[in-house]
């Protein structure tokens, strides 16, 4: 077990230094490289550009640059945001709670809704609801994130007035029921990509249990159908689900940048947008690098896990 | 990829593929609806009276069906139709040439690594991994905020960003047809790497090349309405189903009919490539089917 992990940690590690010289590829790729900001300033000649750069060490070879950037990163020295100074970490830090909140949310719902409708379409294969669930969640998975905003908004913002348009609180309330108020249209509507997802993973996974021998063996011995289903059968399909919500990750980050921009919901997602308007590319380089650990974490603890829960895992 | 339908009592492969597919009648409906789209996007505009980018001012916002504009004005007074169907030509075609592009790449990346495997192939592969650890929504704004926005870098950005999963394929069936006999036969008739790679494996991966490519389409699609629709991809004047919901939250309230338009046909054609592409997944190789 303990070789399994450090094998994994080690791939990781090998995969965060490939992800960071990518991300220092993209960020001298932005017009002016990492001077843009000075560039940009009028009141900056030719001389003082210079003289930054040589400040900067932006003269020495790109080798040196990326191992100093890199050297930067790890000490958890991220830059500044151009717009106000503050360090990047921190202004991530401070959005990343309302990010949090909303893909949370959105995997609860995933998993119990399309974990129950993909249960349901596995035990009662080829019935009517299997097969309008499976074309539902096609659709589902074919509907621009964006646009099921603004569709979820017209319905029931403008024309139902049950929800908020938008926001995180009403300002001068956030209490509990607000919060939540707020929480419900922009989590379902990150959540509809997740369910489709999760429903299809979920019903394959169960077929695929069922047809084992032990649940042969298990309705052989006389049990219940229904202790069968829960206890042998639900229990070994859901092991497989803890790879999928890892790899399931990114598609889950990037719905909540744009789920985040319909609902002016103040997180990671919306200050990414802001900040690429601003031409803030600390920050903006700062999220994508973010975003990359968290899925390379997330993939990681999803595997560390499934290697725990179930043993065969290790032999390989 | 040509499916040859056979009048012989035998059938053959092809027709067998083309017969179970036809019985796919998602997939088959998904295939109707891309021509009638493709149709529409490339004929309508010539029946059509209305310039898209002609500008009305005095019909700003006109409802749909009310008079001369079947589909409604929007806030400058164009067409909607018409800017429907010159969207369409926009976005179906960033689909399709981003789909070739993003194929072209994942094909060489994988057919490198599966068939060289070791350091070269752990290398390719860990590089499909870590450009799969950016979110790829984020990863595309970032890059079309970078650069100079356009139809041609947008087809580009969509396909750097998409060909990732098609190499993963490539790779694991190369990596596997190349232990078979035929591709043993190959190298003792004195084959070079480069012949046995593109003249012998890769065409006998072609089911799920094609099935991969018909479903990048349909995400090149969507990514093209994701980074439109956020004022990175296709700009106005210009239409792109993407950058025609650009307004439309503003007005939401007194103009809804500019937000459902684009997002259905979005929707319908993403739809039917993917249901195109699970029909083909079904009849070009039934033990692929997982789901």
């Amino acid at each position: 077990m303990l070789r399994y992990v450090a094998n994994r940690l080690l791939q990781a590690v090998m995969l965060l230094v490939i992800v960071s010289a990518i991300g220092f590829a993209i960020l001298h790729l932005a017009p002016g490289g990492p001077l843009s900001q000075f560039a940009a300033s009028s009141q900056m000649t030719q001389e003082d550009l210079d003289r930054v750069t040589r400040q900067l060490g932006l003269d020495r070879p790109l080798p040196i640059q990326y191992l100093d950037w890199l050297g930067r990163m790890v000490r958890g020295d991220w830059g500044h945001s151009y717009r106000d100074g503050e360090a990047v970490l921190s202004v991530i830090g401070s959005h990343l709670g309302a990010t949090l909140e909303l893909m949370v949310t959105a995997t609860i719902i995933a998993v119990l809704l399309g974990g129950w409708v993909g249960v349901i379409g596995a035990v009662r294969r080829y019935s009517l609801f299997d097969q309008l669930a499976t074309v539902g969640a096609m659709i589902a998975l074919s509907i621009p994130t964006f646009w099921f905003g603004l569709v979820t908004i017209y319905v029931f913002s403008i024309q139902l007035g049950w929800l908020p348009a938008g926001n995180r609180e009403t300002i001068g309330d956030g209490s509990m029921l607000d919060l939540l108020h707020h929480l419900i249209a922009p989590a379902m509507v990150l959540a509809l990509v997740e369910t489709a997802m999760w429903g299809r993973y979920m019903r394959s996974s169960m077929l695929e249990v069922i047809n084992q021998d032990y649940i042969r063996t298990a309705r052989a011995k006389g049990l219940p159908e229904r202790r069968i289903l829960a206890l042998h059968a639900l229990r070994n399909a859901l092991l497989p689900m803890i790879t999928i919500a890892g790899l399931q990750f990114p598609t889950l980050l990037g719905g909540a940048l744009v789920t985040e921009t319909v609902f002016t919901w103040p997180g990671m997602g919306r200050l990414f947008l802001d900040s690429i308007g601003y031409r803030d590319y600390p920050v903006v380089m700062g999220i994508l690098m973010f975003s990359a650990m968290m899925v390379l974490v997330g993939s990681l603890l999803a595997d560390i896990l499934y290697a725990v829960v179930d043993p065969r895992i290790r032999m390989e | 990829m040509s499916i040859v339908v056979s009048q012989s009592a035998h059938p053959t492969p092809g027709y067998a593929a083309w017969r179970r597919f036809r019985r796919h009648r998602l997939a088959m409906a998904g295939a109707l609806i891309i021509i009638l789209l493709a149709l529409a996007s490339a004929l309508g505009p010539y029946l059509l009276p209305f310039d898209d980018t002609y500008i009305d001012i005095m019909k700003r916002f006109a409802p749909p069906l009310s008079g001369a504009h079947l589909l409604g004005t929007d806030e400058l007074g164009r067409d909607v139709l018409a800017r429907l169907m010159m969207g369409g030509r926009v976005s179906l075609s960033i689909g399709i040439i981003a789909m070739v592009i993003a194929m072209a790449i994942g094909i060489l990346v994988g057919a490198f690594a599966g068939f060289y495997g070791g350091a070269l192939g752990a290398v390719l592969m860990r590089l499909v991994d870590a450009v799969l650890c950016f979110p790829t929504i984020f990863l595309l704004v970032t890059l079309a905020a970078l650069t100079e926005p356009g139809l041609l870098t947008t087809t580009l950005l969509i396909a750097a960003t998409s060909w990732m999963s098609v190499a993963r394929v490539v790779e694991a069936q190369i990596r596997a047809l190349r232990e078979r006999d035929f591709a043993v036969a190959a190298v003792a008739f004195g084959s070079s790497n480069l012949r046995i790679m593109f003249h012998e494996l890769v065409p006998n991966a072609i089911a799920p090349i094609v099935v991969a490519a018909t479903l990048n389409v349909a995400t090149a699609i969507l990514l093209e309405s994701y980074v439109s629709y956020l004022g990175y991809g296709i700009q106005p004047p210009a239409a792109s189903w993407g950058n025609m919901l650009n307004n439309a939250q503003i007005y939401l309230t007194s103009a809804p009919w500019l937000a459902i338009a684009p997002g259905v046909a979005i929707t319908l054609a993403v739809t039917s490539f993917n249901f195109l592409g699970d029909g083909l997944r079904d009849a070009l190789d039934p033990r692929m089917n997982v789901t």
